[in-house]
């Protein structure tokens, strides 16, 4: 998942006793691990925060595909571009179920389009940085793609149906994504001094930024215990980012790369890796929109929905020029 | 130099230019399902250029397998046509250029599919597949946009217009085509075109769009006599990681 910082009501949990009738119920049936379906009672909190956080995965999605097309007309081999190629196409059809999973709560795409546009609605910080080499196609999908499915794993069970089976559907996918950049990794890394220099150089531009995927320290994190009652959220971001750690260190010494973190050790009494937080700052102005690429990546997306206007509305015309002539005979 | 294999060249250099040129959309389309069919249309060209490449490296027989050939290899040496070397311009442009291939691939490839060379037969059946899915997307958004609002026939037509003088040079026959026609490998370019024109003049009335009178062509691309200037900055590109580190694997 590509969900950072999505507000939920903002007002805490409610008790059992503050709880409407209604609302009793609806607890009881996420509580008993059922789905809810688009036609059924939700309370508004429920709805509001799932369209925000399904909407940034989305968003996410469609934003992503920029960092990785930016390498796809240089892809070293044919095969390696025949494989991003397809990477990239399903990221868009990723953006696509997610989009259709918001329209069941009754927002319409064009609308969360525009809200992303106009910078109401955000996307990962994780797209605001730049691909500089071909090695950072390969950190993308290991680092990148390996944080996305720890959050994406535990969301195949969240409450909401329609988003449970579009996480599914996603999770199959992203797995081999993942593995087809430790697989660019390996190469790089078990290659020439300029590649291991490339393949280096990566781990170090996007060790923190990965991190910073999972939003914010657990203290910090303002809307995870509602998120986490109405079961759309699963585990806190710290156990998903520790989690996370502790799957990608041994990768990375297998692959004779350095993570740069001079305080990474292992703990032999939790029996997990300590690591140090990223720069928090960074990660807040990346959201307010100071990362390195947030204006080129929005100004892509501005000019990829304005110019296609007339495409849109070319298209739109010409069906109901169809549907009008059918109906005339 | 032998004819099958300047014919794969041919056939691989056309899929991998325009999948070039096609995947540099991605991310820039529209609406996301056409970012989708976009990324998937170059996802098959790209397949079939490491089919007929593989197939013209095998022919060659020098030990230049379809990467060698797709990487190494200078504008000159290249022989795709030029109108799959025509930048991407706008979507209309894209679309249109696409659908001006696709049918003329659609129809090679049913051809092909009778190859005497099994290998060239085998390529064909498997790609015609694809192929058939991409003429009636392209086919169907020429309509959709020739036949939609004022602005988006008039976008049409200037593309159509644009792009119309680069389609004789499809049908173009020479030396190497009588060859592998004579050996039952592939057909005539030329006898392909009653059927195309047939099929265009269909597409284009369906579309409210005007085919130009002149059949007068650009030439120069698939003899690789005279290339367009597009097609060295597109190798500058897609050839760079390769041609700057020649001693690496990826």
């Amino acid at each position: 998942m590509y969900a950072q910082m999505v507000k939920s009501t903002g007002l805490g949990v409610k008790s059992r006793d503050e709880m409407s009738p209604e609302e009793a119920r609806f607890q009881d049936r996420i509580d008993a691990g059922d789905k809810i379906e688009p036609k059924d009672w939700m309370p508004e909190g429920y709805r509001a925060t799932l369209i925000r956080q399904i909407a940034q995965h989305a968003h996410s999605e469609v934003v992503g595909q920029l960092p990785e097309g930016n390498w796809i007309t240089r892809a070293p081999t044919l095969e390696r571009k025949a494989i991003l190629l397809a990477k990239v196409q399903d990221e868009a059809g990723h953006g696509l179920y997610l989009y259709c999973a918001a329209e069941t709560l009754g927002v319409s795409r064009d609308e969360l389009t525009e809200a992303l546009l106009s910078g109401e609605m955000k996307y990962s910080s994780i797209f605001n940085y730049p691909t500089l080499s071909w090695a950072d196609i390969g950190a993308v999908g290991w680092l990148v793609d390996g944080a996305a499915i720890m959050n994406q794993v535990p969301l195949q069970r969240t409450s909401y149906g329609p988003y449970s089976r579009a996480m599914i559907r996603i999770c199959k996918e992203e797995s081999f994504h993942q593995r087809q950049g430790f697989d660019i990794m390996m190469k790089m890394a078990n290659g020439t001094e300029a590649q291991r220099r490339m393949a280096q150089d990566a781990v170090n531009r996007f060790w923190y930024p990965s991190l910073m995927m999972f939003g914010p320290s657990d203290k910090d994190s303002v809307h995870s215990a509602q998120s986490m009652a109405w079961k759309i959220k699963i585990n806190t971001n710290d156990e998903l980012r520790q989690k996370f750690v502790d799957q990608t260190v041994p990768q990375a010494h297998y692959l004779g790369l350095t993570i740069p973190d001079e305080a990474l050790a292992f703990n032999e009494d939790t029996g997990h890796w300590d690591y140090s937080e990223p720069d928090w700052s960074e990660f807040y102005a990346v959201l307010k929109g100071n990362g390195p690429c947030n204006d080129e990546r929005m100004a892509a997306r501005k000019t990829a929905w304005d110019d296609g206007q007339w495409v849109r509305d070319g298209l739109l015309a010409h069906a109901e020029k169809r549907a009008h002539r059918t109906a005339a005979e | 130099m032998d004819p099958l294999f300047e014919f794969c060249l041919r056939m691989g250099d056309n899929t991998l230019v325009l999948g070039h040129r096609v995947s540099q959309w991605c991310g820039h389309a529209p609406v996301v399902e056409e970012d989708i069919a976009l990324a998937n249309t170059a996802l098959d060209l790209i397949g079939q250029t490491q089919l007929w490449l593989g197939l013209a490296g095998e022919v060659e027989g020098k030990g230049r397998d379809a990467d060698a050939l797709a990487f190494r290899r200078d504008a000159w040496d290249f022989r795709s046509v030029l109108l799959v070397e025509q930048p991407n311009g706008d979507f209309g442009n894209t679309l249109l250029r696409q659908y001006l291939f696709d049918e003329w691939q659609a129809l090679m490839l049913a051809a092909l599919k009778r190859s005497t060379d099994t290998r060239v037969a085998a390529i064909a059946a498997k790609a015609a597949k694809e192929v058939a899915y991409h003429v009636e997307r392209s086919r169907g958004t020429v309509v959709g946009l020739g036949d939609g609002t004022a602005e988006s026939h008039a976008k049409m037509q200037a593309a159509l217009d644009r792009l119309y003088p680069f389609v004789g040079e499809l049908f173009a026959t020479d030396a190497t085509d009588e060859a592998v026609a004579e050996a039952g490998i592939a057909p005539l370019p030329s006898d392909l075109r009653a059927a195309y024109d047939a099929a265009l003049a269909a597409t284009m009335a369906e579309a409210t769009l005007t085919i130009p009178d002149s059949r007068w062509t650009h030439a120069g691309g698939r003899d690789g006599s005279r290339h367009s200037e597009h097609l060295g900055h597109l190798l500058t590109e897609m050839q760079w990681l390769q041609r700057a580190y020649p001693d690496a694997t990826w």
